[in-house]
């Protein structure tokens, strides 16, 4: 029963790997490709992790996942974060079809 | 089982050339750098599959470093984007 539980979760997070890396492909410009990969990469990962949680059950490799979950779920959204405001001070253009830009103004 | 586990490790190691693809390719500096941090992300899944099939745990010591590797890496990078030195 936890071998399926497992397989479950880990098949979910390899499916949204998939979305998030097609969103890497995909997207127009830096600030999108950020936006989709990092949302949906994050959440894969710690789903896979999840799924390596009941495989192993209450063990030292379960310990070690939840012990990855909140580093890798903190970890990833703070570089996130820390990156695309580089980026946007590194003046890269934003895509021609972009409609607002709030943090020109709070910037000023 | 096992077999499913395969094809899943398979899935992942492509979608990391996938982010080698965006290294290679990206048309700014900053496009290569969200390459890195987001490849940092999937290795860390890559390991945890590892794990599974081989039901060893110090493989997860592996992706915890690199989570923590990859996130002062990430930073440092964005430091330089923004112009700025490393103690301030």
């Amino acid at each position: 029963m936890n071998e399926m539980i497992a397989i479950i979760f880990i098949c979910i997070g390899v499916l949204f790997n998939i979305f998030g890396c097609i969103g890497l492909i995909r997207l127009p410009d830096v600030y999108n490709r950020l936006q989709a990969a990092t949302k949906c990469v994050t959440l894969g990962c710690c789903s896979i992790l999840i799924g390596v949680l009941f495989h192993f059950g209450i063990s030292d490799a379960g310990i070690k996942a939840i012990v990855a979950i909140p580093v890798l779920f903190f970890t990833a959204t703070v570089a996130a974060h820390a990156l695309i405001r580089g980026t946007y001070r590194f003046g890269t253009p934003l895509d021609k079809r972009t409609v607002k830009d709030d943090y020109k103004e709070a910037v000023k | 089982m096992s077999d499913w586990l395969s094809i899943l490790l398979y899935i992942q190691i492509g979608l990391s050339a996938v982010c080698l693809y965006r290294i290679i390719a990206g048309p700014t500096i900053p496009d290569r750098m969200v390459g890195i941090d987001i490849f940092g992300i999937l290795v860390v899944g890559i390991c945890a599959i590892i794990a599974v099939q081989t039901e060893r745990s110090f493989i997860l010591d592996i992706g915890i470093a690199w989570i923590i590797l990859s996130f002062i890496g990430t930073l440092t990078l964005a430091k330089y984007l923004s112009g700025k030195k490393l103690n301030e």
